[in-house]
Parts: C-alpha cells; structure tokens; sequence
C-alpha cells in the first residue's frame, strides 16, 4: 500500500481499525486541526459506515476528501485539511 | 427491537400523579392531552397503526368473510362478493380496473411476484433489469435474484438529495432491457422520484415500468404512466400481511412461482379475505382524509426540517425539502451512535427509526444514504402518522437538542 494519494504525504494517521462510527468520525474532527492547512490526513478504518462516512463527512465540513486506498483490512481514507 | 417499547395510547391526565417522565414538575397538560406516559409514534414508514375503519371492517368480515371463496354456497359467494369489493376498491384508489389487482401476502412479496413475474414474461425482450440506487430492498433482492439467474442489473444513481435523475434513467433504458423499477418516493428519506418523466421514456422505449408505491398509496396523488404496481396495506393502516400487486392490462407477466388456481393465477394460496376487506377499508379512509392530512403534516415536517440544524450544531437533513412525501424527514446528527439515539429518544417517549449501520441487523448502514452520499451514522427518521399533532412535534424539538447534546459529551465530543 502507497501511503500516498495523488503525489501528497500523509502528514498524520488516525488509527480508527477496529472503531465503529462515528468513533473514526470523532477522531478525525478532533485531529483535523492539528495538521497545517493544506496537509493530508489518513484515516485508518474498517468499519463500512466509514466507508462512506468520512467522504460524506468532507462534503459537509468543506474539508477535501482526496482518495480511498484499500488496505488488507479496511481502507486508508485520505483528507486534505482545507481551512 | 424488543427493548423498544410498544407505542400505547395516552393516558388520561391524572394531574396529581407524579409519573417518572414528570417528575419535579408534575404532570403538564397541553389541550386534552398530557405527557404522562404518551409515546409520539414517528414510525410511519415502517407501520401505520391500523385506522379505526380497518379494525371495525377485519372484525366484522371475520364472522362473514371466513368461507373459501372459490366455492358456490351462500357463505363462499358472501366471501367472494367481499373478496372482489375489496379489490374494486383498492383499484378505484390506485385508478385501474379490479380486474388488474391482486392481493398478495405482503409489499415484498407484490415487489418480488411483479418484478420476477415481469422479466419473465419479458424473457425474449432481454435480461437486463434497471433500478434506481435507493429502491426498497425487496426490489434490489428480486435484483439480486435475477443476477444470480444469469440476468443483470443495472442501478441508476442519485443525487444528494436521493432524487433518481429521470435522463440518466432514461438512458439506461438500452435495448435487452425487460423492465424498469422506481419507487413512487424514499422510504427512507421522503424524496419523491420523477416517476412520470421515467414513464414516458419507459413508454418510448418500450419497457414496462413498476413502480413501488409503499410509501404514496393513501397518503399522495400517484403518478400515472406505470405497467406495474405495488404496495402494502399496512404502510396505510390496513392490516399487516397484504400486499398489491397491480399490473396493466397489456403487461407481459408470467408467474415466477407454481401455478395455483387461486388468487387468480397472479398470488397463489387461499385469500385472507377478511384481512383484504379490512386493508380496503382503510384504504378507503385514508385516502378520503389524505388532501387535508397532507396539508396538515407538511408544515410539521418543515418545521423539523428548518427548526433542527437552528437547534442542534453539527446536524445534517437529508432528502428533498418540497419534493418529498409530507410526513417524512431525515437526518443525521453528527458523532452520535444512530442506536445510542434511538434508545434515548425511546426513554424520552418517541418511537423513531434510524439508517444507521448499529441499528441494521447486517450492521451496514443504509443503502439509500450511501447512495446519496450523506452522513449514515447518528440517523434519525421521523415519519409522523395520523395521531401524530403538533404539539408531539414541538415536544420532539424540546427534547432532541438535550439527548444529543447528553450523547456527544459522553463521547467527549465538544461541540
């Protein structure tokens, strides 16, 4: 697995393999700010509701979601703090 | 579910009782009626409780509807005259003939007999069924069923707002294709399909469409255009275990089950003729109430709509704001378990339902919010029914603001 999405470094990863939502949702919202404007975030996550839910998540909170990489287990979901 | 409580019929206000829901500052009452013990049903989509019209018809033909109808004595013709006024009924309402409409056993089972029916009787035409994304799963089961039969399936996408776009539908409509299916409107989400403009690309191209119209029969006008319909009476306040199956004269249909002399050749087994003659009757009923019940609901369900994302921080509403079943709202509240929700709102006295993957029994979230695209986890769907007034409503927004605010502090969510 790249741990790169479309040429950009993961400045920060979330472990959240194992955690139902929104407890992945929760710590993504918490860390997001930790992270300089601009810079990715990966979300590690197995839960499907995941799946969908970090993408969605962007959409609402206008940060950028840049990728989904699938992993052995569950998928690396890649968010670019936008603001 | 068993947990959930059964929604009861209030109680009369007893004004010096103290109750646990009231304690500390006594029973209130509001007009007739008082918080003491009242559960506000917001399940509607799942089950309308049966109308008082409905209740009164099953046990009356339960003493003069019992006989087979498909004997010649005097009980059998009785149960054969109510059996057809049944369904002359239900086709006045849906607007075909009674010689178009069957009773099946349930919704599902009118979803899986009018689509496997309908590819098989298309069988020369092609193999290829088209479906909105957000259909009610029986339709992405019979689907589902098709596939595994060799056949495929093709899913139109939808919107944020779960609306199927009626061009792309039309121009799935490629040659091979055997049927169509869209729904009338969400079952989850309350947005209303383009059923109309689907029709007539359907017609143009040739292609039966049906419609599942669970969540419109007895609440909306339906849309014309279809070749089959389907719905459930208890989604109206008729009895569970009866379905509709309505399929236009002209419709190639063949039976996907074995044959069966009754029923008509369409649903086989012996009719419950009691239960048919009770679902028309609140047929009847609702459909006669349905202008001024959906006058009276809309405004509610805008209120839920604009007053919630006022009142909560980090809500999202889902679905179409105006073109959507007047009864039905959804939405999701940010870092909140959907289950955690519905407990709470239990304990507080409502009966919701949720989309959330914690509150599915395959711990997926639902298909129709994926779809859309939409926050699937903190999901509430209120779908208010005949007893629901707007005081439970106003109630509803008194209370939801404290039990979201109450779960997210116990996830450390500070919003």
């Amino acid at each position: 697995m790249s741990n790169q999405v479309a040429g950009d470094p993961v400045a920060l990863t979330i472990d959240a393999l194992g955690r139902k939502c929104p407890i992945p949702i929760i710590m993504l919202a918490e860390q997001i700010n930790q992270v300089p404007l601009g810079a990715v975030i990966a979300v590690l996550a197995d839960d499907p509701a995941a799946y969908t839910d970090v993408p969605a998540w962007c959409r609402l909170k206008s940060h950028k979601h840049v990728g989904t990489v699938e992993l052995q287990q569950g998928w690396a979901i890649h968010v670019r703090r936008s603001y | 579910m068993d947990r959930h409580r059964v929604p009861r019929r209030p109680r009369e206000c007893r004004t010096n009782v103290m109750s646990p829901a009231t304690a500390g500052g006594g029973p209130r009452q509001i007009g007739n009626r008082c918080d003491d013990g009242h559960v506000a049903y917001f399940d509607a989509a799942s089950t309308e409780p049966m109308h008082p019209a409905a209740r009164e018809a099953l046990l009356t033909a339960l003493d003069a509807g019992w006989a087979d109808p498909a004997r010649l004595y005097g009980a059998a013709r009785r149960a054969r005259m109510m059996l057809d006024e049944a369904r002359a009924d239900v086709a006045d309402v849906i607007g075909v003939r009674p010689d178009e409409v069957w009773f099946t056993g349930s919704g599902t089972q009118a979803v899986h007999l009018g689509v496997l029916g309908a590819l098989r009787g298309r069988r020369r035409a092609g193999h290829r069924l088209v479906v909105g994304a957000v259909e009610h799963s029986s339709v992405l089961q019979a689907g589902a069923l098709h596939e595994r039969e060799g056949g495929t399936v093709q899913a139109v996408g939808v919107g944020e707002t779960g609306r199927v776009d009626a061009a792309e539908f039309a121009s799935a409509l490629e040659p091979g294709t055997a049927l169509a299916c869209l729904q009338s409107a969400n079952h989850e989400v309350g947005t209303v399909q383009p059923v109309e403009e689907a029709a007539a690309a359907c017609r143009a191209a040739g292609v039966p469409l049906l419609v599942d119209a669970a969540q419109s029969v007895g609440r909306v006008p339906l849309p014309s255009g279809w070749s089959l319909l389907t719905a459930s009476a208890h989604k109206w306040g008729g009895p569970a275990g009866v379905g509709v199956l309505a399929i236009r004269k002209g419709t190639r249909w063949r039976s996907p089950l074995p044959e069966d002399e009754r029923g008509g050749g369409r649903s086989p087994g012996f009719e419950n003729v009691p239960a048919a003659v009770a679902a028309a009757a609140a047929l009847r009923a609702v459909s006669a109430e349905s202008a001024a019940e959906a006058e009276r609901l809309f405004p509610l369900i805008d209120m839920i709509r604009t007053r919630i994302p006022a009142l909560i921080p980090d809500v999202q509403v889902v679905g179409e704001p105006r073109e959507r079943l007047p009864h039905l709202v959804a939405f999701s509240c940010l870092y909140v378990e959907g289950e955690a929700l519905l407990i709470e709102l239990d304990k507080a006295g409502f009966a919701v339902s949720s989309g959330s993957s914690c509150t599915a029994s395959t711990l997926r979230p639902s298909h129709v919010l994926e779809a859309m695209g939409v926050i699937t986890h903190g999901n509430i769907r209120v779908s208010l029914s005949r007893g629901s007034t707007a005081h439970d409503v106003r109630r509803f927004l008194n209370v939801l603001p404290d039990v979201v605010a109450r779960l997210r502090s116990a996830e450390g969510v500070t919003a």
